[in-house]
């Protein structure tokens, strides 16, 4: 079994090299065509050549993806122990590249930052820092992001185990340096710095914001993360593939069913293995309900926030109606765990059409009484218009992805610049809107839920009546129960399965899809054993909190909480 | 009472002097009474960190209803709260969080741990995550389930009421002096 390379990846690859051999980079780096046209280069290269391939008039990667660390320790047949694996996403070529950076020195790895080129790559740097130990010379402020500060230890280190914890006490914690001084200038109000959180009904989660303020008026501020960090990544190199999707449904808990398909995609795509229409269409229906209730709790928490509660009620009752369907399927409600690799856990039941096309009628009735309620509400207006502006510069800068992106004017849209499963079969828009405030956003949202209902309708329209949801390559899906019972081979498959896990085999692959936030990417390293050597997510919600920090600057507190809101940021997935 | 005034010429007291037959008095405990108060107007502190935190908003909004069981004032500062709801995986980044926030709020106070994540670390059993809230605060009532359904959690906040009405005391007393000496 080999990996599918897709044709029209090789052409990019192609030009990326003849882009290259004109430079002065030609010699340290190396151009291959993988799953992605991948650039090799040396630490010291590493720089410059992101300064090329951002700014290069025939290549220009603007929009900075992922950057994270991978341990070889184990792995046979790899050049150095650690490296750092890059993705940038070009915006005019719609295109993806990656960059792997092999670190030579595996006592002290260390490579130059790239965050004065990508500032988004400033708290992906600090995270490769605090879980691998990597060293970026130059970076601003290089500090453990996700792991508390009294932490030892490197924690996806391949010699690390996974257990070990440290005990971590409230002294322990480390305020920052400008936070703990007095700051009173003359003719000024009096400053003084605040900490909303970690605890802090506007955080949504435990998200921990310290801000210096002068009068009402945020003047600095920083947040700090990881309060929710549940070693996602270290979990999934000690399980087995399908044992995995129960930790992907809690990244992004408001629409779980999302996370679990762009995991499962990742590995069928490493296997080769085709789901059934009906399967595929099935996720696309159940993905794009989580999307919209993902929407509804993001805008009913965010109104409630700014002081409007009956819209979390009318919002919410549409999260309970599609509940109901979804524990029809499955049996859960919120972390539905239904995908497999290859398929589904189960058939849907006899009436999930009829049900669906039900919850299509009633959801329209609750927005159009949000609609009603909110649109044109002064109080709304003032809260949220020209609150948390971000330009279309700043929002490609700052690597935001999602309705983020789309908010400030960038027509990115996963399922319709990359269409996967059968996207590109439906007929939908992408809403954008010019603004990139905070009411532009929730237009935004509002607009998604109405696109996602009308590809759920095509879906149902084009949904076989029956058939397999799973595929029948038993070597990767569970074989009928009966079978197992009756059947000696069934009966091998089924214990190799259970026991070893799936065989995917050796290699590395990137696959990305829309998730509720933004671009949610699983980059999966396989060594050939039943579970991932290594597991990258790619958390949206991450670079959407970098820029929260930013965005806060010059407003007010309650700006600050309206902002928080908008950017709609799941801890799960934040800090994994 | 009964010492007061010349034998034989008590007031005569509730139903014979209101008429009819209809009490207007109770006898009761006062502990009984006070207990029962308490236990129909329990105020949540909301300590939502991840996925329960979701299905505690079920539990909070239309569908199930949480202020038929007397407990929908949700307090966000622990001064004013007399239940703590632990929703959701607890990490050790957060464990000195949440145990500022228990000692902040005033006596008498109850903990919920809703999930397997707050009661026992759940599947995270890695390096940055608490293995139960226990190490940290005393439990009243665990709610199993990942995450709990709501009716899972209206059903704990039942037994809690049950054992406020029964005067029961925190069994984990020991526990929490003991965590309190590990976090001093």
């Amino acid at each position: 079994m080999t990996i599918a390379t897709e044709p029209a990846l090789s052409a990019s690859a192609e030009r990326l090299r003849g882009r290259l051999a004109g430079s002065p980079l030609a010699a340290r780096c190396e151009v291959t065509d993988r799953d992605l046209p991948t650039i090799e280069v040396a630490p010291d290269a590493w720089p410059a050549l992101a300064r090329f391939l951002r700014d290069d008039p025939e290549c220009r990667y603007d929009l900075f993806i992922d950057l994270f660390g991978v341990d070889n320790l184990r792995r046979a047949g790899q050049k150095t122990r650690f490296e750092t694996i890059v993705h940038l996403h070009s915006l005019p070529r719609n295109e993806h590249v990656r960059v792997k950076i092999p670190l030579t020195d595996e006592k002290k790895p260390a490579l130059p930052t790239a965050s004065d080129v990508y500032p988004a790559a400033n708290w992906f740097e600090r995270e490769a820092f605090d879980l691998y130990g990597f060293d970026f010379t130059g970076h601003p402020d290089l500090r453990r992001i996700l792991c508390h500060d009294a932490f030892v230890g490197h924690a996806l280190r391949k010699d690390y185990a996974p257990g070990q914890r440290w005990f971590f006490a409230e002294e322990d914690m480390v305020a920052p340096e400008w936070a703990t001084q007095t700051d009173e200038r003359a003719g000024h109000f009096e400053t003084q710095t605040i900490s909303i959180g970690p605890s802090h009904p506007a955080t949504h989660g435990i998200i921990h914001l310290i801000a210096r303020l002068e009068g009402e008026k945020i003047i600095r501020a920083e947040t700090n993360i990881g309060y929710l960090h549940r070693c996602f990544e270290k979990m999934s190199e000690t399980h087995q593939w399908n044992q995995i999707i129960p930790y992907c449904d809690r990244l992004n808990y408001v629409s779980a069913m999302i996370n679990g398909v762009g995991f499962v995609r990742t590995a069928e795509k490493m296997l080769g293995v085709e789901v059934p229409d009906r399967g595929v269409l099935v996720r696309t229906i159940l993905s794009e309900f989580s999307r919209v209730m993902d929407h509804c709790v993001c805008i009913g928490a965010n109104l409630v926030d700014i002081g409007a509660l009956s819209n979390f009620i009318y919002l919410y009752q549409n999260r309970e109606n599609i509940y109901d369907l979804i524990e029809a399927c499955c049996g859960a409600r919120l972390t539905v765990s239904y995908v497999r690799v290859g398929g589904l856990a189960i058939d849907v039941p006899d009436d999930f059409v009829p049900r669906c096309r039900s919850l299509l009628e009633s959801i329209p009735l609750f927005l159009a009484d949000v609609e009603k309620l909110v649109n044109n509400n002064r109080i709304v207006r003032q809260r949220l218009q020209g609150t948390g502006v971000v330009t279309r510069e700043q929002a490609i800068a700052w690597g935001l992805t999602g309705p983020m992106l789309r908010a400030s004017g960038v027509p990115y849209d996963v399922r319709r610049e990359k269409p996967y499963d059968f996207y590109d079969r439906f007929d939908w828009d992408v809403p954008i809107s010019n603004d990139g405030d905070n009411f532009a956003r929730y237009l935004v949202r509002l607009e998604e839920i109405r696109q996602s209902l009308k590809i759920i309708r095509q879906a149902l329209d084009i949904l076989p009546a029956n058939g397999p949801v799973s595929s029948d390559d038993w070597r990767v899906v569970l074989p009928p129960k009966d079978a197992v019972y009756h059947d000696m081979e069934s009966l091998i498959y089924h214990f190799k399965l259970v026991m070893e896990g799936i065989r995917v085999p050796p290699g590395e692959r990137y696959e990305w899809i829309e998730g509720g936030n933004g671009e949610l990417g699983f980059h999966a390293i396989s060594d050939g054993r039943g579970g991932p050597y290594r597991l990258r997510v790619r958390p949206p919600c991450f670079a959407n909190m970098q820029a929260f920090q930013k965005m806060v600057i010059g407003g007010t507190v309650s700006d600050a909480v309206a902002t928080l809101g908008t950017l709609n940021v799941i801890a799960g997935e934040l800090d994994r | 009472m009964s010492s007061e005034g010349p034998k034989g010429t008590l007031p005569a007291l509730g139903p014979a002097k209101a008429g009819g037959g209809a009490a207007d008095f109770l006898v009761t405990r006062l502990e009984e009474m006070v207990s029962w108060a308490r236990k129909n107007s329990l105020w949540p502190f909301p300590f939502a960190t991840a996925c329960c935190g979701i299905e505690f908003m079920s539990v909070a909004s239309a569908h199930y209803d949480i202020s038929r069981f007397g407990s929908e004032v949700m307090r966000f500062s622990p001064r004013q709260a007399d239940l703590l709801i632990v929703a959701g995986t607890v990490t050790d980044k957060m464990a000195p969080v949440l145990r500022k926030i228990y000692d902040q709020m005033p006596e008498p106070k109850w903990v919920i741990s809703m999930g397997v994540c707050a009661s026992s670390g759940g599947f995270y059993r890695a390096y940055h995550v608490t293995q139960g809230i226990d190490e940290i605060v005393p439990v009243d009532v665990y709610v199993p389930g990942c995450p709990p359904t709501p009716e899972e959690l209206i059903y704990a906040i039942m037994q809690l009421q049950k054992k406020i009405q029964s005067g029961e005391k925190s069994r984990d007393q020991r526990s929490a002096k003991l965590a309190a000496e590990r976090i001093s």
